[in-house]
């Protein structure tokens, strides 16, 4: 009785795993039947060269003249090339075939070798930068964020003040704005104040990593904030019953145990933080949407880049995700 | 050792109570006083303004001859004097057991690692619990967890210690372990306040009870005194309700 009463809730189970399945793949469907109703072509295989790609290189002779050896073989190939008493050398370790051959009158410009070499596409360029983008904003945001929310519980009302402030402007505005602000407000000011005293002028890419972490500090002062007020009064003041100043409590036994809750929380806040630097391209900085948009420009294939640059998104956030379980893993107390 | 003169403590949060109203009192060194009272009384307040963990609103508390109201005394040093147990223990979740009771030795009296650590480990041995040194709070029983909180202040070295009912949140069979750590550090001449509801207690450890009730000190006396012909009526209906 027991055994057919398993049967049937295992084929009920098997049944709404195929549904889902079949759902899936529906969807697929239905979307590649409407494309092909309006003839668009999918044209898959030209994206991976957008992710990475194969440079032709060629060696070529700075001057004409006679080939007059090949020393050595393979790796250690080198070509000489004699124009009476002038002659140059030519390393081909590089290069996958020799292309002349001794005692060949060459004139200058002549192929000597090719050879090809991988290369980052506009893609993965783009997805480098977006990880590199969101990885300052990050550093930055925990450090604005940490003192923001010690700021915010403070009785100072000049540090608690300015701390309320800070997160309601913040808060209070869309992130497109204030990469705006940042970019043609503050970044022309200050590029024509370091002008005025003789400085170089700072990249947009900088003040772009200035708009997302004061983004991101004002969430993670909330966040912080309510990780050392979830840290029970009692803890505090058995540290300080025995002797402890404020600053060591805080340091030796509020914030580790606020860390721990507060990690959760704060990996959302970085997964939307890498989200929301699309935004960047905005301000011509090229991270990955921006690329997506100039590689389909080239490619004409707007379909296949727009999924395949929600998929390299998809890839980054997974990955912060997994590390952050990993790290809450490790701090967990048994 | 303790010295303490009509202090006053009103709260405002959430609504205005006034829980001392002119508190005064003496605790000699080496003196064990108990202070009981029905619940609301102002002993727990009493006993947290003796190390500034509240703030008397006004009058004078010294302790060792300091003035711990005085805003130029460096409360910090004054705590460190003087020892405190909680009723929810307090111990700190992410430490060890060890952990808990060397940090402040190193951090507050700036003792080296191997200094701390003997002291530690003498404590817990003498608090009946070195073999759990290197466990975590939470894996420990109530009783348990009340005497690493014993050790972790003892660690500092006090000339006074505070007890904020220490078993008030324990399971009955383990009132008595964290007991008699505490009569055997009464017996080896430790000053000691205690709030507790343990008449027992009370009766074969205090110098001296303290029965307080609305913010005031109402009756002192020996435990002889107290328990068998206290003179106050409130003192005498208190009793018959909790014996």
């Amino acid at each position: 009785m027991a055994k057919l009463e398993e049967l049937r809730y295992r084929s009920a189970y098997f049944l709404w795993v195929g549904v889902f399945f079949i759902g899936v793949f529906a969807l697929i469907a239905l979307l590649y039947g409407a494309t092909a109703k309006i003839d668009y072509v999918w044209h898959w295989f030209d994206v991976p060269k957008y992710i990475v790609n194969q440079e032709r290189i060629e060696i070529t002779a700075g001057m004409g003249g006679e080939v007059a050896a090949i020393e050595g073989e393979g790796k250690d190939a080198v070509v000489i090339v004699k124009d009476g008493d002038d002659s140059e050398s030519y390393p081909m370790a590089e290069a996958e075939e020799i292309w002349v051959s001794k005692g060949d009158f060459i004139t200058p410009g002549k192929i000597l070798g090719v050879y090809h070499k991988w290369q980052p596409g506009i893609l993965l360029q783009g997805m480098w930068l977006t990880l590199k983008v969101s990885m300052y904003a990050i550093v930055f945001g925990i450090l604005i964020g940490m003192l923001g929310g010690i700021a915010r519980i403070s009785k100072n009302p000049a540090l608690k003040w300015s701390a309320i402030c800070y997160v309601e402007l913040i808060r209070g505005s869309p992130l497109l704005v204030q990469i705006f602000i940042w970019y043609f407000v503050l970044a022309t000011l200050f590029n024509r104040l370091l002008m005025v005293y003789g400085f170089s002028e700072i990249d947009a890419l900088y003040y772009g990593v200035a708009a997302l972490a004061c983004f991101t500090g004002a969430y993670v002062t909330e966040i912080v904030r309510a990780g050392i007020q979830s840290i029970h009064r009692g803890q505090t003041e058995a540290a300080r019953s025995l002797g402890m100043t404020g600053p060591q409590a805080m340091y030796y036994i509020i914030l580790p145990q606020a860390m721990r809750r507060i990690l959760p929380p704060l990996a959302g806040q970085f997964i939307s933080l890498i989200k929301d630097s699309s935004l960047l391209g905005m301000i011509a900085i090229r991270e990955l949407t921006k690329a997506t948009r100039e590689a389909i420009t080239i490619s004409l294939s707007p379909y296949e880049f727009w999924f395949v640059c929600a998929i390299l998104y998809l890839i980054l956030t997974f990955t912060l995700s997994m590390a952050v379980q990993y790290m809450e893993r490790k701090m967990a107390i048994q | 050792m303790i010295e303490v003169t009509d202090i006053h403590k009103t709260f405002f949060v959430p609504h205005k109570v006034k829980a001392l109203v002119g508190v005064s009192t003496k605790v000699a060194a080496g003196e064990v006083v108990v202070v009981i009272g029905p619940s609301g009384s102002g002993k727990s307040t009493f006993l947290r303004c003796l190390n500034h963990l509240e703030a008397a609103d006004s009058g004078h508390i010294l302790i060792d001859g300091i003035d711990i109201l005085d805003r130029k005394t460096n409360i910090n040093k004054v705590r460190a004097e003087v020892g405190m147990v909680f009723q929810s223990f307090n111990l700190f979740p992410h430490k060890t057991v060890l952990e808990n009771v060397t940090l402040a030795q190193k951090v507050v009296r700036k003792r080296g690692k191997s200094e701390a650590h003997d002291k530690a480990m003498g404590l817990l041995q003498k608090v009946g619990i070195q073999d759990k040194a290197n466990a975590y709070p939470d894996n420990l029983s109530g009783g348990q967890q009340q005497r690493v909180a014993i050790a972790r202040a003892l660690a500092m070295d006090p000339k006074v210690m505070l007890f904020d009912e220490p078993t008030s949140a324990l399971d009955p069979e383990m009132i008595g372990e964290v007991l008699d750590v505490m009569k055997a550090l009464a017996r080896e001449g430790m000053t000691m306040v205690v709030v507790t509801h343990e008449m027992g207690f009370a009766r074969e450890v205090a110098d001296r009870v303290i029965f307080m009730d609305e913010g005031a000190i109402v009756e002192v006396g020996t435990p002889e005194h107290f328990f068998q012909n206290p003179t106050h009526d409130r003192t005498k209906l208190f009793l018959s309700q909790i014996l």
